[in-house]
């Protein structure tokens, strides 16, 4: 299997700055923000964003949560499913702009369960969707506000979207 | 009148073993030699030809339980498996404790044609273990074997006064040893299997206990009895010492105790419930030990039909026993790795004299001699079958099992009952 | 997984999965809304030939905060009482589409019987003397927080002390906690023993007095007042006075030491003192978490098949 660089670890780097950015200009601050990683591969992705935010805006801790979708997947029985680390979401969602975050955004079918997991947390004034790549073949009428890299992929692809780097295999 | 002969087996009786042919006639043998003719031929080609079996130990369930077995179904499963007499325990509904009954087992039997149906008494009216049943009247109705089997005589008086009367009789009293208050509700062995298991425990005690009772009452009377299913080591020591005493005392053994251990209950099927409950290894080999030197008399099938959907309940709830009729051959063949004259001794000659009917079962194989005999192929390799079974129920232990030795024909006063295998009525 | 019918088919890694997965059902169930989708469309029916109000209502809670459709079938009102056969019993609801079935019966096997004929999985909920192995699942979990032991139970000491003869928590406990590598010694007269322990990974003692000092769980079972009609004990008095759990017996514990009981308690015979008064008793917890390890059982069961992925997770 031949593994192909498409972002660096700076480029990652440069991509949460500029999402971070995007955050504060599309919500006019961070009044009422929270993000939300979805387990596993998006909680690196919300604590780095929480990092930058905090740079931008000290005096506005954005609080991070996580999330695990398992028992909200549309797929239960049809394959094994091993549930990450258990949901953490320590503040209460309602009328907060809830960002989830994610490494990859493919089918869409992980973000439909996690709107439908975050139904049982609260009542967010509005919720957003930042990911590091989006690899497009969606399945569902799913979009995110925040994209690190709009990347062509075969559907047969497996992509890695790490702090280190995004590759493809 | 046909002549009827089996050629090209080999004959194996209590006078040894040679090859012949067998011509019979008119339900006796009237011919026994090389190369015989007839009208009628029997191959019997790598076969043995013996006396046929007795079983000591038969549950025809009929009357009261037709649904499980009826004297037809049972006497066809007993042919099938080279029996010429069975001995049909008395735990029918009504039970075995009047002529009425017994005569009515009796001619069943004559009606289907297929083995002697030799019915037993009871030691007790209903088995109920209070009060003797009328050994006088039975006797003179031609009741040689007693028993309460399915339950044993509790009371040690009344087992004393029951060998007492029975004394001038001449019959044989037999005994399921059992002491019930030892195995309240109990479903299989006690030891490490029922405590993993979490299933009440039948400890070998139970059965030791009665036995050693029984035997000492034989001590003090003087009168024989017969003990059903030997299921323990301790058993065959007790009773290979009465032996020794030299006390009139015989005992049988199941292929299902000498051959099924207790670990089988792991599934909690209970077509391997059975009472006495199947033991370990250890009893195994104290069996087979007591079997070939003599100490246990007789293979006894204790055949015991249960129809299915009885034997499709929780361990605790279903009935014990199983089917032995047609796979009792096989086992004791390929099983006990005896000579063929012992096994032929233990399912033949020995239990005929014990139920009485030595006239004319387990006879030598000799011109004049009745006509009752097994042939059978000590090498032939088969795979039971439930659904392929004669008995109307289907409780087999061994479903699936390849044994070897299987019954060829049977003769039954001078008749081929079974033919290739197959039964002919 | 097909079916849990004995912790005997477990190894460690599955309880570890167990528990693990148990984790996830806590947080579940501390959710404002405590129900998700999971087993949506699952059907499980309880089937209690013997009365649990306990336990039927625990699995029932835990089948419906995943989402399952649930049925009761209780054993009084069917046609059970009417001569039907157990099989035609599991064959006739069987064909109404089940998932699963949680089965509690008096008799050891039962479950293990029934799944001859169904497709369904089978959750054992209690047989007879035999096994109860959702009760040990959520004894080992209760133990697993209780004294933070995610790891295993390795150098930690537990004490079982009652009826072990005629239980399926005994039997159940004995094979988790020690597969788990919990030290565990029974403690009973010798009447209230299987006839045989050989091949149990445990201790016997009949002596609580000499060990209740250096146990970290004491788990006590219940005792029925009907050991006594079969000589098994003379009294509850004298039963209570050697192997209860008196005032005095309770100030030895340690003071880290867990006090569990699977329910429903005998006040005065086993549970001399008021567990509410005892700082290491979890017997509430256990309750709680019967839900949790309940619906790890269920997901396990129905919600991890095995066909090709078809999701987005690559």
């Amino acid at each position: 299997m031949t593994h192909r660089t498409v972002l660096s670890a700076d480029d990652v780097r440069r991509a949460l700055t500029r999402i971070a950015h995007e955050i504060v200009e599309r919500n006019h601050g961070l009044e009422g923000v929270v993000l939300v990683g979805l387990q596993r591969g998006g909680v690196w992705v919300a604590e780095a964003l929480g990092e930058v935010l905090h740079g931008i805006d000290p005096a506005r801790p954005v609080a991070i949560g996580s999330l695990d979708v398992s028992f909200h997947r549309d797929d239960v029985g049809l394959r094994p499913i091993v549930p990450g680390s258990v949901t953490d979401i320590p503040m209460s969602l309602d009328g907060t702009t809830v960002v989830l975050t994610d490494d990859v955004l493919f089918t869409g079918r992980t973000v439909r369960a996690a709107l439908e997991a975050l139904n049982e947390y609260g009542r967010p004034r509005a919720v957003q969707l930042a990911v590091i790549v989006d690899r497009g073949h969606r399945e569902l009428p799913i979009r995110p506000d925040y994209v690190g890299k709009n990347l062509p992929t075969a559907r047969d692809e497996n992509v890695s979207a790490t702090a280190e780097g995004v590759t493809i295999a | 009148m046909t002549r009827l002969v089996i050629t090209g087996g080999t004959v194996v009786d209590q006078q040894g073993e040679r090859r012949a042919d067998v011509a019979v006639q008119g339900g006796q043998i009237v011919e026994v030699g090389p190369d015989l003719a007839g009208d009628d031929v029997l191959d019997a080609t790598g076969c043995i030809v013996s006396p046929g079996f007795v079983d000591l130990h038969t549950h025809l369930r009929e009357p009261g339980k037709e649904e499980a077995e009826t004297i037809e179904t049972g006497s066809r499963a007993a042919a099938l498996g080279g029996f010429t007499a069975v001995v049909a325990m008395p735990n029918t509904d009504p039970a075995q404790d009047s002529v009425a009954v017994v005569e009515f087992v009796r001619e069943q039997g004559r009606r289907a044609g297929l083995c002697e149906v030799l019915p037993s008494g009871c030691i007790t009216v209903g088995r109920n273990g209070e009060q003797l049943a009328p050994y006088g009247e039975l006797a003179a109705a031609g009741v040689h074997l007693f028993t309460d089997d399915g339950n044993g005589v509790q009371d040690p008086q009344l087992m004393r006064r029951a060998l007492e009367y029975a004394k001038p009789l001449g019959i044989v009293l037999a005994q399921h040893c059992e002491v019930t208050s030892l195995t309240k509700g109990a479903v299989m062995h006690e030891g490490s299997c029922c405590s993993r298991l979490g299933l009440p425990g039948w400890p070998a005690l139970a059965e030791e206990l009665m036995l050693f009772r029984d035997i000492e009452l034989v001590r003090l009377t003087g009168v024989p009895m017969h003990f059903l299913h030997l299921s323990t080591a301790r058993s065959v020591e007790l009773v290979r010492q009465a032996k020794a005493e030299g006390l009139p005392v015989t005992a049988e053994a199941t292929p299902h105790h000498f051959t099924l251990t207790d670990e089988l209950l792991e599934s909690y099927d209970a077509v391997y419930k059975v009472n006495p409950p199947l033991r370990t290894a250890d009893d195994i080999a104290a069996l087979k030990i007591g079997l070939a030197d003599g100490t246990i008399d007789a293979i006894a099938t204790d055949h015991a039909p249960h129809a299915p959907h009885t034997k499709e309940a929780p361990l605790d709830q279903a009935p014990p026993g199983m089917l032995g009729l047609e796979t009792a051959l096989a086992l004791a063949v390929g099983e006990l790795g005896l000579p063929i004259q012992r096994v032929l001794a233990l399912l033949s000659w020995n239990p005929a004299a014990i139920a009485g009917v030595a006239d004319r079962h387990g006879r030598p194989v000799q011109a004049g001699e009745p006509a009752n005999l097994a042939v059978f192929d000590p090498a032939a390799e088969w795979t039971v079958v439930p659904a392929n079974l004669a008995s109307k129920s289907r409780n087999t232990p061994y479903a699936g099992r390849t044994v070897t030795g299987r019954v060829r024909h049977t003769v039954f006063g001078g008749t081929a009952v079974v033919r290739d295998g197959v039964a002919t009525r | 997984m097909k079916h849990l019918l004995s912790i005997e088919d477990l190894d460690a890694d599955d309880i570890h999965r167990l528990l693990e997965l148990t984790d996830h059902m806590v947080e579940v169930s501390s959710r404002p809304i405590p129900k998700v989708p999971a087993l949506r469309g699952k059907n499980v029916v309880s089937l209690f030939f013997e009365d649990s109000t306990r336990t039927r209502t625990s699995f029932d809670t835990a089948a419906k905060r995943l989402s399952a459709d649930t049925m009761n079938f209780a054993v009084s009102s069917s046609s059970v009482n009417k001569g039907e056969s157990l099989r035609d019993t599991i064959e006739t609801i069987s064909a109404m589409g089940v998932d699963a079935f949680v089965v509690r019966h008096k008799s050891s096997g039962a479950p293990q019987m029934i799944t001859r004929w169904t497709n369904a999985s089978i959750v054992n909920a209690g047989d007879g003397w035999h096994q109860h192995p959702t009760q040990a699942l959520l004894d080992s979990y209760t133990i697993r927080t209780g004294l933070n032991r995610r790891d295993g139970f390795e150098g930690l000491h537990i004490a079982i002390v009652g009826d072990i003869k005629h239980s399926r928590v005994a039997r159940s406990d004995v094979q988790a906690f020690t597969k788990l590598g919990a030290h565990v010694t029974l403690v009973a007269p010798p009447t209230l023993l299987p006839p045989s322990l050989d091949g149990w990974p445990v201790d016997v003692s009949h002596d609580l007095d000499s060990l209740i000092a250096d146990v970290d769980v004491l788990y006590l079972l219940r005792v029925q007042r009907e050991r006594m009609d079969d000589a098994l004990l003379p009294s509850l008095e004298e039963y209570s006075a050697l192997y209860g759990l008196t005032p005095a017996r309770a100030a030895r514990l340690a003071p880290h030491a867990l006090v569990m009981h699977p329910g429903p308690m005998n006040r005065g015979v086993e549970m001399v003192v008021d567990p509410s008064e005892l700082p290491g008793s979890v017997i509430l917890q256990q309750v709680t978490n019967g839900v949790a390890v309940r619906m790890a059982v269920l997901f396990t069961l129905l919600g991890s098949g095995s066909a090709a992925s078809i999701g987005d997770s690559q």
